[in-house]
């Protein structure tokens, strides 16, 4: 098994909540992906027996949602905003120094599998702009050494 | 996250205050006294009609009128019935509902409580988006709060209300904003819109009558309870009455959010409030009201900020989320980045959008690139005119406007690209 008992166990109270079983699929990946970093297929499978669905059904959901990840993935996401009005305040500058910095491409993981980097769209806190999110926590008015600062500080 | 600054303050007047987002903080200003007087003082029919007489229109988009929303619901309790607060706020240039999540959390199930007495709901979903984890957070210990307070659970605040509220977190999907798209979402599904009919009212979140409102709208009803229908109507237009979060973005001298009444001009809310342009830069155009609606160019900004002057302009209100551009930069540049976002978010349902909005994106980046030609401003307009209306959503719509919107008032933007054959504004923000 692939989800462990204390992971299965939380997937277990989420199901409680909702008046249909698969009203807590999507708890059900964040938690697994909290366990796991990724939605592995021996965990997709695992899914698909917990809810009653053909494994398919939970592939098509995981590859449906920007968060949910079908491949491994560094230990910490570092999402830059590049939708307008983080662009007009010089994001994709912000981005593309932060590729230079840690030699990877948007999309990429750095070879010692700490961090994946992305764009991502609009974060809702245009007025901060511009804005990267790393892992759960928003990054408001960063500047290019700032955010390179801040990369360089995750373990 | 910043103080609001507010004219008319009902809904942000304590967001300054750290302890407002506390039962015991928010108990201190008088919460839960309208939500105790909904519950134990008025009929369901009674808050339908308060909230319809005040007026109150959906903030998330759409403007549809509450009080008529809740009163689509069915009566009678054969069927178990359900409100989802649609808190998946994704539309660029729109951040009120974070402010809202993170400063007045209990302002919101305030609201809800008021909303499941007036609709019979026995549960509400708060379907918030995935990045917003902080937010997600907050409410949860609101939630918590209430739980143990018995405000909510088998009696709410004493009354015969048993409600309960869940939160389920999204996993980074535009669409699952659209309500339908939200309800497949939540019952586990990819987030594509179902057709409608049937309405949620009649089969929504798991086949159950539901309804859906956003976050600023049951942010509002509390205080339309506690203070009436004609103290709502004092602040706004006759068609808009009520205030709402305006977000201000892009590059003015103060960005942020401001609470103003609807009809507050848009002028007025770009050069006063925000500030107005950067030194030495002129405003050349604003788009009103989050990414998807039409922008406007600075000759019109004298335009009052309801839908039915927008509607003049041929732009909307939509989120209220203002997005200011200004003589540096290149319109075909801010096409490229919204044509490429509807490209990335449409979920592929019906063929119109999934393959027009990735045409609009590939004609647009040609232009740019100064490899376009005229024929390709027909093309334009001939898609985005064959994706409006023709879709199971209004996504599509929402794809094609701001297409339409920088044509009409910055042809010259995109005839100059392709005359040159390279675009003409080396000061505008890289791409």
């Amino acid at each position: 098994m692939v989800i462990s008992a204390e992971t299965r166990a939380r997937i277990d109270a989420a199901i409680a909540k909702y008046p249909k079983k698969r009203g807590a699929l999507l708890p059900a990946l964040h938690l697994v992906q909290e366990q796991t970093g990724w939605i592995t297929p021996e965990a997709a499978r695992e899914l698909a027996t917990i809810f009653d669905l053909h494994p398919i059904q939970v592939m098509e959901v995981v590859s449906f949602y920007n968060m949910f990840y079908d491949r491994p993935q560094g230990r910490h996401h570092v999402h830059v905003c590049t939708n307008l009005s983080c662009s007009l305040r010089g994001s994709r500058e912000l981005l593309r120094q932060l590729e230079q910095h840690l030699g990877i491409e948007a999309g990429e993981t750095t070879k010692d599998g700490r961090v994946t980097l992305g764009r991502e769209e609009c974060l809702g806190a245009c007025a901060w702009a511009p804005v990267l999110r790393v892992d759960e926590t928003y990054h408001e008015n960063l500047d290019v050494d700032a955010a390179k600062r801040l990369v360089d500080g995750l373990e | 996250m910043q103080k609001v600054p507010f004219v008319t303050g009902y809904l942000t007047e304590h967001f300054g205050d750290d302890d407002y987002a506390t039962l015991a903080g928010y108990r201190r200003r008088g919460g839960y006294e309208a939500a105790r007087k909904a519950l134990t003082e008025m009929s369901a029919e009674q808050i339908v009609e308060l909230v319809k007489n005040a007026g109150l229109q959906g903030r998330g988009g759409a403007g549809f009128v509450t009080g008529l929303k809740w009163s689509f619901m069915p009566k009678g309790n054969d069927k178990p019935k359900y409100l989802v607060c649609n808190a998946d706020e994704s539309e660029p240039g729109s951040f009120k509902d974070r402010l809202l999540l993170e400063r007045g959390p209990h302002q919101i199930i305030e609201g809800i409580l008021i909303a499941a007495k007036a609709t019979g709901a026995e549960k509400t979903f708060v379907y918030i988006r995935g990045e917003y984890a902080h937010p997600a957070d907050v409410l949860e210990r609101a939630i918590e709060e209430c739980r143990a307070a018995g405000i909510l659970g088998a009696k709410c605040l004493g009354s015969d209300l048993a409600h309960d509220v869940i939160v389920t977190r999204g996993a980074g999907a535009y669409i699952c904003g659209e309500e339908t798209g939200l309800l497949e979402s939540l019952e586990g599904k990819k987030g594509q819109p179902r057709k409608k009919p049937p309405f949620p009212a009649q089969f929504g979140a798991f086949g159950m009558p539901t309804t859906v409102n956003n976050v600023e709208t049951f942010s509002h009803a509390p205080h339309i309870v506690k203070n009436g229908a004609a103290w709502f109507r004092g602040f706004g237009t006759e068609k808009s009455p009520g205030a709402t979060v305006f977000g201000v973005s892009g590059l003015v001298q103060r960005p942020g959010l401001y609470e103003l009444p609807l009809g507050t001009r848009l002028d007025e809310i770009v050069f006063q409030h925000a500030g107005g342009p950067l030194p030495g830069r002129k405003v050349k155009g604003v788009i009103p009201g989050g990414m998807s609606m039409p922008i406007l160019p600075v000759s019109q900004l004298d335009v009052p900020m309801a839908s039915e002057f927008l509607r003049e302009r041929k732009t909307l209100l939509g989120t209220g989320g203002v997005m200011v551009l200004d003589d540096t930069v290149c319109m075909v540049r801010v096409g490229c980045v919204i044509t490429y976002f509807f490209r990335d978010e449409s979920c592929g349902q019906c063929t119109q959008c999934r393959e027009g909005t990735g045409w609009l994106n590939k004609i647009m980046q040609r232009i740019e690139r100064g490899a376009g030609s005229l024929a390709d401003l027909d093309i334009l307009l001939d898609v985005a005119g064959k994706m409006e209306g023709q879709t199971i959503c209004a996504f599509a719509d929402a794809a094609a406007w701001p297409v339409q919107g920088l044509l009409r008032h910055f042809r010259e933007d995109f005839e100059a690209h392709i005359t040159h054959g390279k675009c003409p504004f080396p000061q505008s923000f890289e791409l």
